[in-house]
């Protein structure tokens, strides 16, 4: 579908808000169609190491790079999808969607089938005319992932899009994404704090250590999304391995003082 | 065994429109039968059924509608200029950090200076005509109209803005969709305040210096003693106020439906 191969890096990064230090020394590299699934305990600093892949936190220090060919029609290369879905209460499912269209030069026949087609591509097109306050948590999150999609973004970068939901919901949607970035193509930066997510997601799965956060660990999957199940053994012995690697420091930073 | 006794009542009033409009007629009609049963004398509180005739004398005579006219136009413009002015006033202070200290410092400086007191300056400033009267409206809408603006700008979610600036919009897309939509039930919720309080200061304005409008007409009958035509003026100012509040609340109900 898009026609983007991009790499994005992050090279000797580190970061502080005030005094107190989040990141330090993060070199990161997603490859052109890559899943790179980010982990950590709370607090660690994975929604800024977000921000600055995106380009909506400068880092104190470190910088990232963008390498690659981004498809003439891709209107936004760097596009997030929101833990809290960020969808404007006033417009309709479809005037969210056609929102990050509006600034762009397509013709307003171009835009609505962009429109159209990225809601029926996540199962939105009933739905197009709903108010976001009548839709379920799951409803809304798709949403999110129809406005990401429409741009035909060359990187998608997501924040826990599925905290906000509940199981049930969160496991429906993540082999929905599984499917949707495996098709895109996209590469893909994905926060989670739920190790099922990492390993249903990741090709590549970065753990985060306590504040400051560095990186600990890669884990590396090479299996296919398609083909992907939460309940293989091989996944499963992965999650306990990335737990292992996480418990002592989550126990930590949950017993942390949070100052401002 | 005993049954669980129910906790959970209370605390979840509602709105009866049919309550609203009973009230007041059975006010009136309490008023009416105590004045026509000598409860209360008409000397120091006119029926409504006398204010009622005074009203209807003053449209038959054509007098009313010069008073409303005049007065509804001073209204208008005035709270028009008001609010236009501190919609942008308080979309500047609310949006940049250069305006933003120094904005609050004066508006907070001139907010609560009672806007009648100043009605004299004005008539110096702007002449004893419209000018000063419509001013004088203008300047009591203009700092509620931009602190209510800059409250509704501050409650924009900030993920709404971070999520408009990740998608490439520009900055005024960002005010046009984003922002004032947003602010726009805080903006509103202040028209309910400053319509009123451009009925009081209209009505103050037009008992300085005015020939023509309700407030000159108040004055007038005040003055001569004439409770009847004092209170039939009275019922016009609620009128009003009760007209404009029913406008603003349908404002609400078309603009912010999707709440
Ligand atoms: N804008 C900010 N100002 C000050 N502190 C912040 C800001 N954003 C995040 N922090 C702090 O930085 C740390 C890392 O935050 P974050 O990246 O959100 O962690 P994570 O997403 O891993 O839970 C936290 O302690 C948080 O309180
Ligand atoms: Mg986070």
């Amino acid at each position: 579908m898009t026609g983007s191969a991009v790499r994005l890096a992050l090279e000797g990064v580190g970061h502080a808000f005030g005094t107190l230090k989040v990141l330090d020394g993060v070199d990161l590299v997603a490859e052109p169609g890559e899943v790179m699934v980010l982990i950590g305990p709370s607090g660690c600093g994975k929604s800024t190491l977000l921000s600055i892949f995106g380009g909506m936190l400068a880092p104190q220090a470190g910088r990232v790079r963008m390498d690659g060919a981004v498809a003439p029609d891709c209107l936004n290369a760097l596009t997030y999808v929101f833990q809290d879905f960020a969808l404007l209460p006033w417009r309709s499912v479809a005037g969210n969607v056609s929102l990050v269209l509006e600034d762009s030069a397509l013709s307003a026949a171009e835009r609505a089938r962009r429109v159209e087609e990225v809601l029926a591509l996540t199962g939105l097109s009933d739905f197009a005319g709903a108010w976001p306050k009548q839709l379920s948590g799951g409803m809304r999150q798709r949403v999110g992932i129809a406005r990401a999609l429409a741009v035909r973004p060359a990187v998608l970068l997501m924040d826990e899009p599925l905290s906000a939901l509940d199981a049930q919901t969160r496991g429906l949607l993540l082999d929905e994404f599984a499917e949707m970035i495996a098709r895109a193509g996209v590469t893909t930066v994905y926060v989670t704090h739920n190790l099922a997510e990492a390993v249903r997601l990741g090709q590549q799965v970065v753990v985060l250590s306590r504040r400051p956060g560095r990186v600990r660990e890669i884990v590396r999957i090479d299996r296919p999304l398609a083909g992907r199940h939460i309940e293989d053994a091989d996944l499963l012995a992965i999650e306990q391995h990335l737990w292992a690697l996480i418990r002592d420091d989550a126990a930590l930073a949950d017993r942390e003082r949070v100052d401002g | 065994m005993a049954e669980v006794p129910f906790r959970g009542g209370g605390f979840a009033p509602r709105d009866i429109p049919a309550a609203s409009v009973g009230t007041l007629v059975g006010l009136v009609l309490l008023w009416q039968a105590g004045a026509s049963l000598h409860w209360i004398s008409t000397k120091f509180l006119p029926a409504p059924w006398d204010i009622a005739r005074a009203l209807y004398a003053l449209a038959a005579s054509g007098e009313l509608w010069v008073h409303l006219s005049a007065s509804l136009q001073r209204l208008a413009i005035g709270w028009a200029v008001g609010t236009v002015a501190g919609l942008v006033v308080g979309l500047v202070v609310g949006l940049f950090t250069l305006a933003r200290s120094p904005g609050m410092a004066v508006v907070s400086a001139l907010f609560p200076i009672p806007k009648i007191a100043l009605v004299p300056l004005f008539i110096i400033w702007f002449g004893i005509g419209e000018g000063s009267k419509v001013i004088t409206l203008a300047f009591g809408v203009f700092f509620p109209t931009v602190i209510n603006t800059v409250a509704g700008v501050d409650g924009v979610p900030r993920n709404l803005i971070r999520m408009g600036q990740s998608f490439g919009l520009g900055w005024w897309s960002i005010v046009r969709k984003i922002v004032l939509p947003g602010a726009l039930p805080a903006i509103l919720s202040g028209f309910r305040i400053t319509t009123s309080t451009a009925i009081i200061l209209l009505v103050a304005a037009e008992m300085i210096g005015a020939e023509k409008g309700i407030g000159a007409f108040v004055l007038a009958a005040g003055n001569l003693y004439d409770t009847d035509n004092l209170l039939a003026g009275i019922v016009l100012l609620s009128t009003i106020g009760l007209v404009l509040s029913w406008v603003i609340g349908r404002m609400e109900k078309l603009l912010l439906s999707w709440r």
